[in-house]
Parts: structure tokens; C-alpha cells; sequence
């Protein structure tokens, strides 16, 4: 393994082997962050609406964690990417205005936040079950209406609980972003296959891919302990140490 | 390792009781295992793919057969077994290396770059870099596509040769790759892009499979032509002399024609599609001085 490779420069392009993988990794953090926010606010209004006394709610909510969760994250890409604009002849009017590199981002942005958020809804939906009935039936006593309810009492303690399955879920969501590929996104991975076929080095490319990987996945686990123990209410479960 | 290895093969060879033929390398492989295994495409239509059988076919087999044959002769051994392993653009060389495979018959050109990690056989192929577009687009030259997007294949040599091009002639194109070329086709069927940048002879079989193959044509123009070509071991002579000999023998004889015609000029399995793709006259020129000259 020899490490001169990322200072060679990459043939006809603009700057080394190891800028091609840095600039790879900026598209794979923008992405993984946009599309963390779009699927936690998603995500969250979806896992509420499970568990409302409102019955074709929860069916509606029920519904789309199904569809979302039961399609192979790689044929999403290839849906939202070529047939959905294909189907709908305002999207692809739309579409072919937009500058290509931005329509690619738009769609990974757009197929990671829902998939995401279908496990996110999951997630809540488990989070404020959890919690004993007495709490929710506390709020109405009190006077709370069912909005104020989850705002003040379920939601502020569900959050608390399911800290660690969405730090799983978030470094799910950085690896996902590698899916990102399949469409032509310059991220990461598309950057170390392309080193890996154009100098035949791909033992140091997935080398470095892999590195960079655990990297940020780990940043974003002990960003999220951080964070599990800044809220934590002292005394009650998972956050008392 | 693979230093360490092939020092101590030799050391072993020296060492021993010299050998009545004096083998080596793949030829030696292949006598003591009684097995070739040649590395096919699946989807390099018509050089090396699979049929409605899941069979592999296709014209870099066909040359491949009558290497096999070749071998057979020259170590006699009739019933060679010969095995057919699937690989793709990223794994033919690394598997060739690590003798997976003995024998690459697919669509690989033979480049500069190339030739520091494998050998080559005689070219079997030319292509144009080329690209396809609508006949409906105002698109004549690749110079036209200034200021337009265009789609390529990524991982594949169009991919520098397009922003070199740019760089030359001061235009300005956007790229959009799709993963295979089959993506990189449809974002040219779906107005997505202007063009799409590939070998001349991959464009015609996308074409040939489209659904409306007359809405599309491919430019005059070429931005390089690269030679096609069998991977082998480098630094294996006695086994490279005897591809040169057999795919050479096929050129001289003018048996190449009827092969080329099966392939390029008539109907193929498994779609009974024509790819309409007559010998070009470098194509022509490559089969009267059989060549490994890489690009």
C-alpha cells in the first residue's frame, strides 16, 4: 500500500486523488444533513399521527412507514431519480430547468429524508407508547388539549428515550448516502470508485473510503451521547449515570 | 507478496529437476489444473453477455474459443475443461491478477495505463469515442453541445477524455454520470441530456435496443479511438506468444470476417437485434497487421 497515489493528480481533472475524495465527502455530509433534518420533522409528524385517537390517522401514518420501509433503498434512488419525473410531466418540466448536479441532490435529499423518516416515525411512535397512559391522561386532567398534550408531557420525555435508536439511525443515514451513487451524485463513494477504476488502486481507495466512514459515523454517535447526556432528566431511565 | 511468491516459484523451478518443456506461468496453470477459465461480460453487447440462456456469448468469446483451441494443441490435452467466470469493469484486472481468471474476453481497451499491470492480445476491435444524440436536437458536432449537459458512463475512460476535450476547445459541457450505460442512455431518451459520450459500438447496441431506434444518431466525429483487446498476465511470454499466434492466425486467414458478420452485421441473440456496425477501415487495417498497441 503505498499512500503517494492521493497526491497524484487525477488524470485531466482538476486537483489530487485525495481533493476528489475530500470534495466527495462534502457532498456526503451536505446530503446526510439536509436530508437528517427533512426526515426528523417527517418522521416525527408521522409517529405522532400513529398514535392519535384519530383513526384514519393512524392508518394514514401506518400506510406511508410501510411503503417507505418495504422498498430497497437502491430501487427509491432509481424511482425518484428517473420515473417519478418520467410519470408526472410537471416534474420533468420542472427538472429539466434545474442544473443537473442540483436536481441530483435534490433527489438524494428528497429519497434519503423520506426513507429516513418512515424510520424515524417508527422510532416516536414506539417512544411515546412507552410511556405509561397515566401520562397522557395527567395532561388532559390538567386541562392540556391533545396538541398541547404532546408538546408539553409525551413528546419532551419520548424524545429522551429513543436518543440511541436515532443515533443508530443517523449513522444509518450517513452510510445510506453512499446509495447516492447509483444516480451520478459526486459523493464519496462515487469518487472512490472512480479512483478505484481509473488508477486501479482500489485497495488504497476503500482504504481511505472505509477510514473516512468510521470517522464520521462515530462523530455523529458521540455528538448524539453528547446530546443524550445534556437533556437527560436526572433520575429517570437511560440518561441517569 | 506477489514478488515474494514468484521468487520462491522460481527458486523452486530453478532448484528442481529441469523441466522437459519448460512452461511457466499460465500455460503451466493450466496443465497442472486441466482447466482454463476465461473471464466473460454479462452486458457488453456483442463482444461478451449473456443469452436468454444465461449463457455467455458473444464475439471476444468466439476469438477466446480459438485461443482455447490453441491451447488444447500445443499442451494436448483434448478435453480441456474450460470455465467461464463472470467479471466486471472494476474486478477484470484484480482477478486476473490474483489467477482467477487466465483469459479477459470482454470489451476492455488496451491503454498506456493498462499495460503497467496486464498484458494484451492483438486488437480485435476499434472504437470512436463518440456521441449519440436526437436526430430532432440541433446537436452536428461535439462542438455544438457547448453550454449543454451530457451523460456518461462513470468508472469508464469517456469520463477524462470529455474534460480534456473541454479544456482544448474552450467549451463547456456539464456532465451527469449513470451507473451503467443503460442509465446514461435513458437520460438521453428522457431530454435529460443532450448527448451521451461512449464507444461508437456501445451506442449502437443502445440504440439497436431502444424503442425508437430512428429518433437517434451518432455524431461523424471522434473524440479518440481505442483499440479493444484479451487481457493476460503480464510479463507471461510463452503464453502471450501463443494468443498472438492463434487470434493472429484467424486475422491472416480471413476467417475474422465471418465472425465480425456474425456479430456486427446480422441478428444477435437474445433480441434478434441488427447492431448495423460494418467493419470501419481501421477495424480493416487492425486485422491485416495484427497489433498490441495501447492508447
Amino acid at each position: 500500500m503505498k499512500l503517494d497515489i492521493f497526491l497524484q493528480q487525477v488524470p485531466d481533472g482538476d486537483g489530487t486523488w485525495w481533493q476528489s475524495l475530500a470534495s466527495g465527502l462534502q457532498w456526503t455530509l451536505l446530503v446526510a444533513l439536509l436530508a437528517w433534518i427533512m426526515a426528523f420533522a417527517l418522521g416525527s409528524l408521522v409517529g405522532v399521527a400513529r398514535t392519535t385517537d384519530k383513526r384514519w390517522l393512524t392508518r394514514l401514518g401506518d400506510t406511508y412507514v410501510e411503503l417507505f420501509r418495504n422498498i430497497p433503498l437502491l430501487v427509491q434512488f432509481f424511482l425518484w431519480y428517473f420515473v417519478v419525473p418520467g410519470l408526472i410531466p410537471s416534474v420533468k418540466v420542472w427538472v429539466t430547468t434545474l442544473d443537473p448536479t442540483q436536481h441530483q441532490l435534490v433527489t438524494a435529499i428528497v429519497c434519503l429524508g423520506f426513507f429516513t423518516s418512515a424510520r424515524i416515525a417508527e422510532q416516536v411512535r414506539s417512544g411515546i407508547q412507552s410511556l405509561a397512559r397515566g401520562q397522557r391522561n395527567a395532561g388532559y386532567a390538567v386541562g392540556l388539549t391533545q396538541v398541547q398534550t404532546y408538546r408539553f408531557v409525551l413528546l419532551p420525555m419520548a424524545y429522551r428515550i429513543i436518543i440511541p435508536p436515532l443515533t443508530s439511525e443517523l449513522m444509518n443515514l450517513i452510510k445510506n448516502t453512499a446509495v447516492a451513487y447509483s444516480i451520478g451524485l459526486t459523493e464519496l463513494f462515487f469518487r472512490t470508485r472512480e479512483m478505484g477504476e481509473m488508477t486501479f488502486r482500489y485497495f488504497e481507495a476503500f482504504a481511505a473510503a472505509t477510514l473516512i466512514y468510521i470517522v464520521i459515523s462515530m462523530a455523529a454517535n458521540r455528538v448524539m451521547a453528547f446530546i443524550e447526556r445534556r437533556v437527560a432528566v436526572p433520575g429517570y431511565i437511560a440518561g441517569s449515570h | 507478496m506477489r514478488r515474494f511468491i514468484t521468487t520462491i516459484i522460481t527458486a523452486a523451478l530453478l532448484g528442481g529437476p529441469v523441466a522437459a518443456q519448460d512452461l511457466g506461468g499460465t500455460l503451466k496453470k493450466i496443465k497442472d489444473t486441466g482447466t482454463i477459465t476465461l473471464g466473460h461480460r454479462e452486458s457488453s453487447i456483442p463482444f461478451s453477455y449473456l443469452d436468454d440462456k444465461q449463457q455467455p456469448i458473444g464475439y471476444a468469446l468466439d476469438l477466446c474459443m480459438k485461443i482455447v483451441d490453441a491451447v488444447k494443441t500445443e499442451l494436448k490435452i483434448p478435453n480441456l475443461k474450460v470455465t467461464l467466470q463472470p467479471v466486471t469493469s472494476s474486478n477484470r484486472i484484480p482477478l486476473l491478477q490474483n489467477g482467477t481468471i487466465d483469459l479477459e474476453c470482454g470489451s476492455t481497451t488496451n491503454s498506456v495505463a493498462r499495460q503497467e499491470q496486464v498484458s494484451f492480445g492483438p486488437t480485435y476491435f476499434v472504437i470512436n469515442v463518440s456521441a449519440a444524440v436526437k436526430k430532432s436536437s440541433s446537436v452536428n458536432t461535439i462542438a455544438d453541445l457547448d453550454g449543454k449537459t451530457v451523460s456518461t458512463t462513470s468508472g469508464t475512460t469517456s469520463v477524462p477524455l470529455i474534460k480534456s476535450y473541454e479544456k482544448a476547445k474552450g467549451v463547456d459541457v456539464k456532465e451527469i454520470y449513470g451507473k451503467d450505460h443503460a442509465e446514461s442512455f435513458l437520460l438521453l431518451a428522457d431530454d435529460r441530456a443532450a448527448a451521451f459520450i461512449m464507444d461508437d459500438i456501445l451506442l449502437a447496441g443502445q440504440i439497436a435496443n431502444a424503442r425508437n431506434p430512428a429518433d437517434y444518431r451518432i455524431l461523424p466525429e471522434s473524440l479518440r479511438q481505442e483499440p479493444y483487446s484479451m487481457m493476460l498476465r503480464k510479463g507471461d511470454a510463452p503464453f502471450k506468444a501463443l494468443v498472438d499466434r492463434a487470434v493472429g492466425a484467424v486475422m491472416k486467414s480471413g476467417e475474422i470476417e465471418k465472425i465480425y458478420a456474425k456479430w456486427f452485421t446480422a441478428p444477435i441473440a437474445p433480441k434478434g437485434v441488427n447492431l448495423n456496425f460494418p467493419m470501419t477501415p481501421v477495424i480493416r487495417d487492425a486485422f491485416k497487421n495484427p497489433n498490441d498497441k495501447g492508447v
